[in-house]
C-alpha cells in the first residue's frame, strides 16, 4: 500500500471523526459529551502510559502523581481571579498564581505548562531509580503518587488542601481533548517505531544485550518515562478543566490502576491498543455504574454495592495477566495494512463458508 | 523537649519501627528469590489484622487461640496468592508478576471494602491487658505497646532467624535465594520452598498487624498501604534481599519518621514525604542499602 | 603506566574479587591487530569473568584495561561498545520479540544524528537516518546470509541460526575487536564447521581482530593462531595450539577436572 493511500484514509476516519465531534457537541447530551471527553483524557494517559510499561519494559506506578501535577498547574493558571480570591480560606493563595489568570485562547500554554511540571516530578522520580537494574522505578513512582497526595493535602497556600480547588473554568471541549489524544497517539506511536523505540523495546527484552549494542540505557529509560510524564500532566489538565475541581483524592492510585488495566487489555506494547481499549474502558466503567446503584427486576430489590466496580477491575487485571497475557493487539500497532488484512481474511473466509454450504 | 517525651517518642519510633520490621522481612526474602515486590504483602497484613479482630470479637475466642489462627490463616493466603497469581508467571517477563501483584493488591483492598466496609473498625476494647496499661519506668510513663510491641517482634524475629539458620527449610531458602536454577537441578522442590517463604513471611506480616491494631486501636481495609510501603522502603534501605538489613531498615524508617515529627511538629502531616526522601537518597547514594550487596545480574 | 598503541587490547595484572571469591587474578593479555586468539579453560575458570571486565559489566577490582591505547578500565558497557568492542553471549541473548533486522538496527541507534523530537514528528532528517539505517541492515544480513528472514521474530529462529544473528548484531556495532563467548556451544560437528568457516569469513570481511571463547577443541585448534588457557582464574599457558595441546599443566588442568567430573558423575 503506497504512503499516499494511507494518508488518505487516515485523514478520511480523522475528517469523520472531526465531523462526528462537531454532531455530538451540538446534538448529545452533557453525560455523553462528558464520557466523549473522559475517553480522550484515557485515551491521552493510557497511550503515554504504554510507553514506559509496554515499550522499554519499565514498570512505573506513576500516572496518578503526574497528572495530579498537571491538573493542580492547570487549575492554578486558568483559575478566576475572584474564584482565587475566595477559594483560600486558611491560608490565601500564593504569589504569582493570586495575581493572574489565564485567559481562555491561552488554555493550551496552560495545559503544556502542566505537562512540562510533570516532567520534572518525572525527572525527580526517575533520576535515582532508573539508574539502577530491577525494580525501583515501582517502588519509587508509588510513593511519588502517594507524596503527591500528601503535598496536595499540605501545601495549602497552593493547593488549597483537602478541600481542593473548586470553580476552573471548563475550557476543555471535545476539540482540545480529543485534539490532544489524536497528537498523542500520533507522537507516542511515531516514537515507538522509531529507532528511539526500538532501543526502548530493546531493554525490554534485555537490558545487557541492549547496553552490549552500545545503548545508554539509562538515558533511554528516562526518555520514556519523561515523555509518559508529559501526557501525563496534560491528561491531568485537561482533567481539571473538565470536571472544573481538584481535589488530592481525585488523583489516588485508582487513576494508575484504571489505566493498568487499559494497557494491559490493550496488549502491552501497542500504543493504539491502548487508545482502542482507553475508549473501551470509559464505556466499561459507565456501564458498570450499574452494579453499584440499586436496581429492581420485578419484585427482587438488589442492592449497589459501593466499589464493585473497582473488584470487578481487579479480578479482570489478574485474569488478564494469567490468561490473556498478549491482550487485544499484543504488541502490534494499528495500521491499514493489518485492517485491510482482516478484510480479506474475513472476505476469503466468509466466501469459503458459502461455498461450503454449496457442496453441503 | 524534656527527657520524658524524647523516651516516649524512642520508644514510640522502636516499636512503629519494629512493626515495620515484621512486614518488611516478606518483602525481603520474596524480593531475595524472586526478584518480585509483592505489593499485595501489605494487604495481607490487613488481613491479618481483620481476621484477629473477628476472631476475637465474633468467634469470641481468647487471644492465645487467636494468634495462631490468624498467622496460620495469613500464611494460607500468602501461600494462596503465591500459587494462584505469581507461580504461573515465573518464566514470563519480570514485570507480568508485578503487574499481577499490583492487581491482587488492589483487589484485596477493594473486596475488603466491598465486604467488610470502608469505615474504621476500632480495636479498643478488645486489646490484651498487657498492651493496654502504662508502665512507670523511673518516673517516665511508657504505654505498654510502647514495651511488649518491640519486645514481641524482635522474639517473632529471633524466631525467624532461627529457622532461616538452623533449620533445613531455612537453609533450602538460603540457597534458593542465592542460585534458584542450581538448587533447582540438585533436586529441591523449588516451588515448596518458596511457597514457604511466602507463608513465613505473611505469618509475619499477620503478627505484624494484629499489634499494628494494638497500637493504632482501630483497622480499615486500606491500612495496609502507608505501612507495606514503608516496609519496602525499610527493606530497600537495608539492603534488598537481606533478612538483617530488613529488619534494621525497619527499625530506622520507623524511628526516622517519629523522631521528624517529634523534631518538627509543624511538618508532622509531611511524615510519608519524610520516608520517600529517605529512599530516594538511598536509591541516590547507596542503592545496595546499608547491608546490601549489589544484585548483579549474571552475564 | 602507558600501554603501547601497537596492542588492539592491553589487559595489565586485572584481577576480580565477588566478595571472598577471586574469579580472575593477576590476569594479563596482549592482543594484536588481525590476530584470532582463544580462551580456554575448564568451566568456572574464569573466562566469561575476563569477557565482562573488557565490556564493563564488571568494574576490575585491580588493573587497568587499555583498548586502542585508550585505559577503558571501570568504562560503562554501551561506551565499550561505541569505543570499538562488540561481543556475543554465552546463553545467546537476542531481542527475542523484535524481528531479525531490528535486532541489527538496535545497534546502529548509537550512531543516530537526529534528535527524539525529529523521530517524535518524524521529521525529513530522520526519516531519511531510518531509511539507511534500513539499508545498512539488510546489507549487514546480506553479507551474513540472513536477509530472507529479516521479518522473521528473532526468538522463533533456530539455534544455529540465532547464533549467526548475534554474531550479525555484534558486527552492525561497527566492531574493530570481536569477542565471541563459546560460539559453538550446543552445535553437532557439521554447524561448528560451517561456524568456523564464517568466523574466517566475517573476520577478513570486517577486518576484525577476534577473541574467543570455547570448548569444542576442533573448532579452536582449527582457527586460532593463540591460545591462552585459564585456570581458577589463573593464566596457566599460552601458546599456538600445537603447543597448547602437549602442554602437560594444561592437561592436569583438563584431567583434573575430567576426574572430577568422573566422581561426580
Amino acid at each position: 500500500m503506497s504512503q499516499r493511500t494511507r494518508q488518505i484514509l487516515t485523514s478520511g476516519v480523522l475528517l469523520a471523526w472531526a465531523l462526528f465531534l462537531w454532531w455530538a457537541e451540538r446534538n448529545l447530551d452533557a453525560y455523553y459529551v462528558r464520557v466523549l471527553n473522559t475517553a480522550a483524557i484515557y485515551v491521552v494517559a493510557a497511550v503515554s502510559y504504554t510507553l514506559i510499561n509496554g515499550i522499554a519494559g519499565q514498570f512505573s506506578l506513576g500516572p496518578n502523581g503526574f497528572m495530579a501535577l498537571g491538573g493542580y498547574v492547570v487549575a492554578l493558571l486558568i483559575l478566576p481571579l475572584a474564584q482565587k480570591e475566595m477559594g483560600w480560606i486558611l491560608e490565601p493563595l500564593a504569589w504569582p498564581f493570586n495575581t493572574f489568570s489565564l485567559p481562555p485562547h491561552l488554555f493550551p500554554l496552560a495545559v503544556l505548562a502542566g505537562g512540562i511540571v510533570a516532567v520534572a516530578g518525572g525527572f525527580v522520580v526517575g533520576f535515582p531509580s532508573l539508574r539502577l537494574r530491577g525494580d525501583y522505578l515501582a517502588i519509587a513512582t508509588f510513593g511519588f503518587g502517594e507524596i503527591i497526595f500528601v503535598l496536595a493535602n499540605n501545601l495549602i497556600g497552593l493547593t488549597n488542601g483537602a478541600m481542593g480547588i473548586k470553580g476552573i473554568p471548563n475550557y476543555a471541549t471535545l476539540w482540545w481533548t480529543w485534539g490532544w489524544a489524536i497528537f498523542t497517539i500520533w507522537v507516542v506511536r511515531n516514537l515507538a517505531q522509531s529507532s528511539f523505540g526500538r532501543a526502548m523495546k530493546a531493554i525490554r527484552e534485555d537490558e545487557v544485550a541492549a547496553a552490549a549494542m552500545g545503548i545508554n540505557v539509562f538515558r533511554l529509560k528516562l526518555l520514556a518515562l519523561v515523555v509518559s510524564a508529559f501526557f501525563g500532566g496534560v491528561a491531568g489538565g485537561l482533567l481539571a478543566a473538565l470536571i472544573s475541581t481538584v481535589s488530592p483524592t481525585i488523583f489516588t492510585f485508582t487513576m494508575t490502576f484504571n489505566l493498568l488495566v487499559i494497557i494491559v487489555l490493550g496488549g502491552l506494547g501497542s500504543t493504539t491498543g491502548a487508545a482502542v481499549t482507553a475508549v473501551l474502558f470509559t464505556v466499561l466503567q459507565e456501564l458498570l455504574r450499574i452494579v453499584e446503584t440499586p436496581i429492581r427486576i420485578g419484585p427482587l430489590q438488589l442492592p449497589g454495592v459501593s466499589g464493585m466496580r473497582m473488584v470487578i477491575f481487579s479480578v479482570l487485571l489478574v485474569a488478564l495477566m494469567l490468561f490473556y497475557r498478549r491482550g487485544l493487539f499484543g504488541r502490534s500497532e494499528f495500521s491499514w495494512e493489518w485492517v485491510l488484512g482482516k478484510f480479506r481474511q474475513r472476505g476469503m473466509a466468509s466466501a469459503s463458508d458459502q461455498s461450503g454450504n454449496l457442496e453441503a | 523537649m524534656t527527657l520524658e517525651t524524647l523516651v516516649q517518642q524512642l520508644m514510640n519510633g522502636i516499636s512503629l519501627g519494629s512493626l515495620y520490621a515484621l512486614i518488611a522481612i516478606g518483602y525481603t526474602m520474596v524480593y531475595g528469590i524472586l526478584r518480585l515486590i509483592n505489593f499485595a504483602h501489605g494487604d495481607v497484613f490487613m488481613v491479618g489484622a481483620y481476621t484477629a479482630f473477628y476472631l476475637v470479637s465474633f468467634f469470641l475466642l481468647p487471644w492465645w487461640a487467636v494468634v495462631p489462627l490468624t498467622l496460620l490463616a495469613a500464611a494460607l493466603l500468602g501461600m494462596f496468592i503465591d500459587r494462584v497469581a505469581y507461580r504461573p508467571l515465573r518464566q514470563e517477563p519480570r514485570i507480568s508478576a508485578l503487574i499481577t501483584a499490583v492487581g491482587v493488591s488492589f483487589f484485596l483492598e477493594t473486596l475488603g471494602i466491598v465486604v467488610l466496609g470502608a469505615r474504621p473498625k476500632g480495636f479498643t476494647e478488645y486489646i490484651p491487658g498487657l498492651f493496654a496499661r502504662v508502665y512507670d519506668l523511673a518516673g517516665i510513663k511508657i504505654p505498654g505497646v510502647a514495651v511488649w510491641v518491640p519486645l514481641l517482634s524482635l522474639a517473632c524475629l529471633g524466631l525467624l532467624l532461627y529457622i532461616i539458620y538452623n533449620t533445613k527449610v531455612g537453609m533450602a531458602m538460603r540457597a534458593v535465594a542465592t542460585d534458584i536454577e542450581t538448587v533447582r537441578l540438585m533436586g529441591v522442590n523449588v516451588d515448596r520452598i518458596i511457597s514457604y517463604t511466602f507463608a513465613l513471611g505473611s505469618a509475619l506480616a499477620a503478627a505484624g498487624g494484629i499489634m499494628w491494631a494494638f497500637k493504632f486501636w482501630q483497622i480499615q481495609p486500606l491500612m495496609g498501604i502507608y505501612p507495606g510501603w514503608k516496609a519496602f522502603t525499610a527493606a530497600v534501605v537495608g539492603g534488598i534481599g537481606n533478612i538483617t538489613g530488613a529488619m534494621l531498615g525497619g527499625f530506622i524508617i520507623g524511628l526516622a519518621e517519629i523522631m521528624a515529627v517529634a523534631f518538627f511538629p509543624d511538618f508532622s502531616g509531611y511524615r510519608d514525604a519524610f520516608v520517600f526522601a529517605i529512599l530516594i537518597a538511598f536509591l541516590l547514594v547507596k542503592p545496595t542499602g546499608i547491608l546490601g550487596e549489589s544484585l548483579k545480574e549474571k552475564v | 603506566m602507558q600501554a603501547t598503541s601497537r596492542e588492539i587490547l592491553k589487559l595489565e595484572r586485572v584481577t576480580m574479587n565477588f566478595g571472598g571469591l577471586t574469579a580472575v587474578s593477576d590476569f594479563s593479555l596482549d592482543l594484536f591487530p588481525g590476530e584470532l586468539v582463544g580462551l580456554i579453560g575448564p568451566n568456572g575458570a574464569g573466562k566469561t569473568t575476563v569477557f565482562n571486565l573488557i565490556t564493563g559489566q564488571y568494574t576490575p577490582t585491580r588493573g587497568r584495561i587499555y583498548f586502542e591505547g585508550r585505559d577503558i578500565t571501570g568504562w560503562p558497557p554501551h561506551l565499550v561498545t561505541a569505543a570499538g568492542i562488540a561481543r556475543t553471549f554465552q546463553n545467546i541473548r537476542l531481542f527475542g520479540g523484535l524481528s531479525v533486522l531490528e535486532n541489527v538496527l538496535v545497534a546502529y541507534h548509537v550512531r543516530l544524528r537526529a534528535t527524539f523530537w525529529e523521530a517524535m514528528f518524524q521529521l525529513p532528517r530522520y526519516n531519511r537516518e531510518e531509511r539507511r539505517m534500513r539499508q545498512e541492515g539488510m546489507e549487514l544480513l546480506r553479507r551474513v546470509g540472513l536477509e530472507r528472514l529479516a521479518e522473521a521474530e528473532a526468538g522463533s529462529l533456530p539455534y544455529g541460526q540465532q547464533r549467526q544473528l548475534e554474531i550479525a548484531r555484534a558486527l552492525a556495532t561497527g566492531p574493530r575487536l570481536l569477542l565471541l563467548d563459546e560460539p559453538a556451544a550446543g552445535m553437532n560437528p557439521e554447524e561448528t564447521r560451517r561456524l568456523m568457516d564464517f568466523i574466517q569469513h566475517i573476520r577478513r570481511e570486517f577486518n576484525l581482530t577476534i577473541l574467543l571463547i570455547e570448548h569444542d577443541m576442533q573448532l579452536v585448534m582449527g582457527i586460532c593462531e593463540r591460545i591462552r588457557v585459564l585456570d581458577y582464574g589463573v593464566s596457566i599457558a599460552e601458546g599456538p595450539p600445537e603447543a597448547i595441546q602437549k602442554d602437560p599443566r594444561v592437561i592436569a588442568a583438563y584431567l583434573g577436572e575430567a576426574e572430577e567430573e568422573d566422581v561426580v558423575g
